[in-house]
């Protein structure tokens, strides 16, 4: 079998794979609904995620060691990951093909020849991992802040003087950089104390193609296409949608554009197979075997010059070079190609210190506001388990694993309710959601895969058992917004909210208070009967015989007398008129009897069903803030509350 | 170049195998199963430093009446035998004011200028080695140390004034404490000090009943502190097991009897023209809630501190000196 045809049932394989991942990532008791798939292994294989979140972590998650693999395989074979696996890429290749169909062969060869542009992708990596790393700094600036300034300005002398004066090219180097490093430490440590400059944060789920491909299907694919997925609710369409959209189109103007120019991981890949075992290339002895024709051109998909000075990095072994060459002069094997080869990233040193400064400035820039401080957003309720901000930033990837899997999709992708940096990170909306984020569900910090999201045993999220003394985990507290809550402005029944809540005993309390209504409390008996009085009633339309309205007379408010029946002017009472002294001309007034909703913060979880459930859809009377949370002491509400109790 | 010599594709072998081993290798050494903790724990103090000096059998408490500060501070300092009985020479001071607000000495919502100043005066005379002013003020710290003239007054008489900066909190647990539990205090001036001197102004407090030389200690108190309001008293009892000071003062020449703790009109204030100073910050506050006209049952937090054995409630069995 021609070896494409194998790649394509590869591509065809994984693409599968990932569609398959993102259906079954939900939950509920049909067969392909079972737990345990391991629905994140794509991302786990993308040894993007790994880099990253060891760079803002220090730590390995669980399944990202499969990145490792990729890594070392890639080191040794080349980026096969983006020819034969990504899904993005094989979505892209789809397209590529079936734009160039109606394409002349002299526009398909040019469509695929490398272009200066191709090395973008490699400074958003850096960019990208700077934005990673920078405070892997904050030891070394602090031991030099203590320190002061004089071995800084000691080591920039030595530097100054090693660049100037050095007479090798080792030595220069390193002097120059001891000087620029020392510059920047002074600058940081002891001019710039404070460590603002140093902020890091994982944004590489932006660019990274598997987080992409993976949103894409779960939260526009999915909920499009799936069967029975229309009532899924997902906000954010247009744009989560609209990148999936904008890189397709793009493949079609330039194959493969997004691997080519944009995808950090491709650089990555890139970047590692610099040494590889194997490689693409010519095998014609002395170059004499190839007739010019450019074949090999028509379909690269890495627009890596196969033909010419192969781009080592560029390639991504789709293998249409060797297919397409009549002469079969092309192949893959250990020498480097006959004609030569350009095996690294074809970028300088000048552009790439230009990316990392530009990756260690952006966030700052972001965080100038102090979002993770006192500028935090109230309106952002994060999942149950979410770690802290700041360390919830460090790991989420933005791949909507919880989304997808959040049985009520109160998860929602952020869009700018999170900040810039929290574009696509999780949050919860009450309104969009069947209902708020369930009592006993602990789907989503299962699913995550790079514990952004803790997994949380049941006993933890619900306080029970061990976790008993620490009570159950609190994403944010409800807040009866009494301008706008029924019982409490208009004088209407209702607590739903109260009905609703999942907590036991219930986190919502109410107090019954019997109040006038408004048009209806100064009226006047004309006529007692022995179980009834007429009085001239305006008209209303508040149901005064359902069983919550009362009538009340001279006796006062404590005598009152549930209104059991009415009859134009005429109403039933469900007791002798008399006992409320209602006698012929006495005043009268109908009352309502109302529950008012209270919140015990003490109990209040903040899952938020009470605003789901809240009959005002617009904007509910009760809504849930983050205050409180368990992620975040800064955010507690409470004095002493939810820490262990005291020993004494 | 053509072809590849042996010694080229070794070269390159090794490397592509370095990069393959070490992200395999590196992988493995920071593979991690356990997910991360909610929130990382930190490692908090378990109290501050003990600045009281009782062992010494000394009068425990003076009362001064009169209106002119700075004698007052000379008379009941020389009544408990002189400002070297707290201070050494050589010693490191730390003087916890009350500046709390942003507000001229008019107001007397902090502590008052001249009493500042007479101390910090004093215990440079006793040859402390250095005499820090601070507090952690409610409004901007520097414009509190400005408008109300306690940072002026304390760098005259030879003091520095060090303001509550974030490197200067650290997180303390109270032992036994149900508050006081991972909580930034301004240990930062405390940490190498040898006395602890408060100087507080007698204020009515709408919370907690009245504003003295424990509730003072609030002042210590970073982050969202004032979560604490929600239980006040217990708050305030537990401060006075954390600090424990050498000396505090209560000044009562102009004391705020309403509208507290920040008043803002002089007819809040009256002349009770007294000045308490003592090692016992109980019986110290107990004598000024009687200058406030405060009954002791209105002020639960000062009858928990005495239960928790942290002073004596009925001062008068402590000899107050008086000092007229």
């Amino acid at each position: 079998m021609r070896l494409v045809i194998v790649r394509r049932i590869c591509q065809a394989f994984f693409l599968l794979l990932l569609i398959w991942s993102c259906l079954v990532t939900t939950v509920g008791d049909r067969w392909f609904e079972l737990r345990g798939w391991p629905v994140s292994w794509l991302l786990e294989l993308d040894p993007l995620v790994g880099l990253a979140t060891v760079l803002t972590t220090g730590s390995l998650y669980k399944g990202l060691l499969w990145g490792a693999a990729t890594l070392a395989a890639t080191a040794l074979t080349g980026r096969f990951f983006c020819g034969w696996l990504c899904p993005l890429g094989t979505l892209q290749q789809m397209v590529g093909r079936w734009a160039d169909r109606r394409r002349s062969r002299r526009a398909r060869a040019a469509g695929r020849q490398s272009h200066p542009g191709q090395r973008i992708k490699y400074l958003l990596l850096i960019g990208l991992l700077t934005m990673a790393a920078v405070e892997l700094a904050r030891p070394l600036v602090a031991l030099l802040a203590g320190g002061g300034w004089i071995p800084i300005g000691a080591a920039i002398l030595a530097g100054l003087v090693m660049g100037r004066w050095g007479n090798r090219s080792w030595t220069v180097s390193a002097g120059w950089t001891m000087a620029v490093a020392g510059g920047i430490a002074l600058v940081l440590g002891v001019m710039l104390p404070g460590h603002r400059l140093l902020a890091a944060g994982l944004q590489t789920g932006l660019l990274d193609p598997i987080p992409l491909v993976y949103r894409s299907v779960s939260l526009v694919v999915l909920p499009l296409l799936a069967p029975g997925a229309g009532t899924i609710v997902v906000g954010g369409g247009l744009l989560t949608g609209g990148v999936l959209l904008l890189v397709l189109a793009l493949s079609a103007w330039r194959p493969r554009f997004y691997c080519r120019y944009v995808c950090p991981l491709g650089a990555l890949l890139g970047i590692a197979a610099r040494w590889s075992l194997w490689r693409m290339g010519r095998r014609d002895t002395d170059g004499e075997a190839c007739t010019g024709c450019g074949r090999c051109n028509h379909h690269c998909e890495g627009a890596c010059d196969p033909a010419d000075r192969i781009r080592w990095a560029e390639c991504v072994l789709c293998y249409n070079c060797r297919d397409d060459c009549p002469e079969r002069i092309l192949g893959y094997a250990t020498p480097p190609s006959t004609t030569g080869e350009i095996a690294g990233p074809d970028v300088d040193r000048r552009k790439v210190i230009a990316a990392a400064a530009s990756g260690a400035i952006l966030l700052p820039l972001a965080r100038l506001g102090d979002p993770l401080g006192v500028g935090w957003r109230p309106d952002l309720v994060r999942p149950p388990g979410a770690l802290t901000e700041s360390e919830f930033l460090n790991r989420c990837i933005k791949c909507g694993q919880c989304m997808r899997v959040c049985p009520t999709h109160v998860i929602q992708p952020a869009m700018l309710e999170a900040g810039v940096e929290g574009l696509w990170t999780p949050r919860l909306d009450f309104r969009l959601g069947t209902s708020g984020c369930q009592h006993n569900c602990i789907a989503c910090g299962h699913v995550c895969p790079t514990a952004a999201i803790r997994p949380l045993a049941l006993d933890e999220r619900m306080g029970l058992g061990p976790f008993t003394d620490t009570g159950p985990v609190r994403i944010g507290t409800a807040f009866v917004d009494r301008g706008r809550c029924l019982p409490w402005s208009m004088g209407i029944p209702c607590i739903v909210c109260q009905e609703n809540c999942p907590v036991s005993p219930k986190a919502i309390t109410t107090r019954t208070v019997l109040e006038p209504v408004a048009g209806l409390d100064r009226l006047m008996v004309t006529r007692v009967r022995s179980r009834s009085i007429d009085l001239h009633l305006p008209p209303t339309r508040r149901p005064l015989a359902g069983g919550d309205y009362f009538l009340v007379g001279p006796a006062g408010p404590k005598n009152a007398l549930r209104i059991a029946g009415r009859q134009a002017d005429r109403i039933e009472l469900a007791g002798d008129p008399a006992l409320a002294a209602l006698r012929q001309e006495a005043p009268a007034a109908v009352h309502v009897r109302l529950q008012q909703p209270f919140v015990d913060p003490h109990r209040c979880i903040g899952c938020g069903v009470c605003q789901h459930e809240c009959p005002l859809r617009g904007r509910a009377a009760i809504r849930v803030t983050s205050e409180n949370e368990t992620r975040s002491r800064a955010h507690a509400l409470l004095a002493g509350a939810g820490l262990p109790p005291t020993k004494e | 170049m053509t072809g590849l010599n042996r010694r080229e594709f070794i070269h390159r072998s090794v490397k592509a195998g370095l990069v393959s081993a070490s992200a395999l290798g590196v992988g493995w050494w920071l593979h991690d199963t356990d997910p991360p903790a909610l929130e990382p724990s930190t490692e908090a103090l378990g109290g501050i430093p003990d600045f009281s000096k009782t062992s010494d059998g000394g009068p425990a408490m003076a009362i001064a009446r009169g209106t002119d500060r700075v004698a007052m501070v000379r008379r009941t300092l020389g009544a408990l035998g002189g400002i070297n009985r707290f201070v050494r020479p050589g010693d490191r001071v730390v003087i916890k004011v009350n500046a709390a607000f942003a507000s001229p000495p008019a107001i007397s919502a902090t502590s008052h200028p001249d009493l500042v100043e007479t101390v910090v005066m004093a215990c440079i005379e006793a040859g402390a080695a250095d005499v820090v002013v601070t507090d952690n003020p409610i409004n901007d710290p520097a414009s509190c140390f400005r408008l109300t003239g306690i940072g002026s007054a304390a760098e005259a008489a030879g003091g520095r004034v060090v303001l509550p900066t974030a490197d200067r909190f650290a997180e303390v647990t109270l032992a036994g404490a149900r508050l006081i539990r991972d909580w930034p205090v301004l240990v930062g001036p405390l940490a190498k000090a040898d006395c602890l001197i408060g100087v507080a102004p007698l204020k009515d407090h709408h919370r907690s009943g009245a504003s003295m030389t424990i509730k003072n200690w609030y002042g210590l108190l970073g982050g969202r502190r004032n979560v604490f309001h929600q239980d006040i008293h217990t708050i305030i009892a537990e401060l006075a097991a954390l600090v424990r000071p050498t000396l505090v003062m209560l000044d009562a020449v102009t004391a705020m009897m309403h509208n507290g703790p920040t008043g803002g009109s002089i007819s809040d204030l009256a002349d009770t023209n007294t000045l308490v100073a003592g090692i016992d910050p109980v019986a110290v506050d107990a004598a000024g809630a009687e200058i406030l006209g405060r009954r002791l049952d209105q002020l639960p937090h000062l009858q928990q501190a005495a239960d928790a054995g942290l002073g004596i409630l009925d001062y008068r069995t402590l000899n107050p000196l008086d000092v007229p």
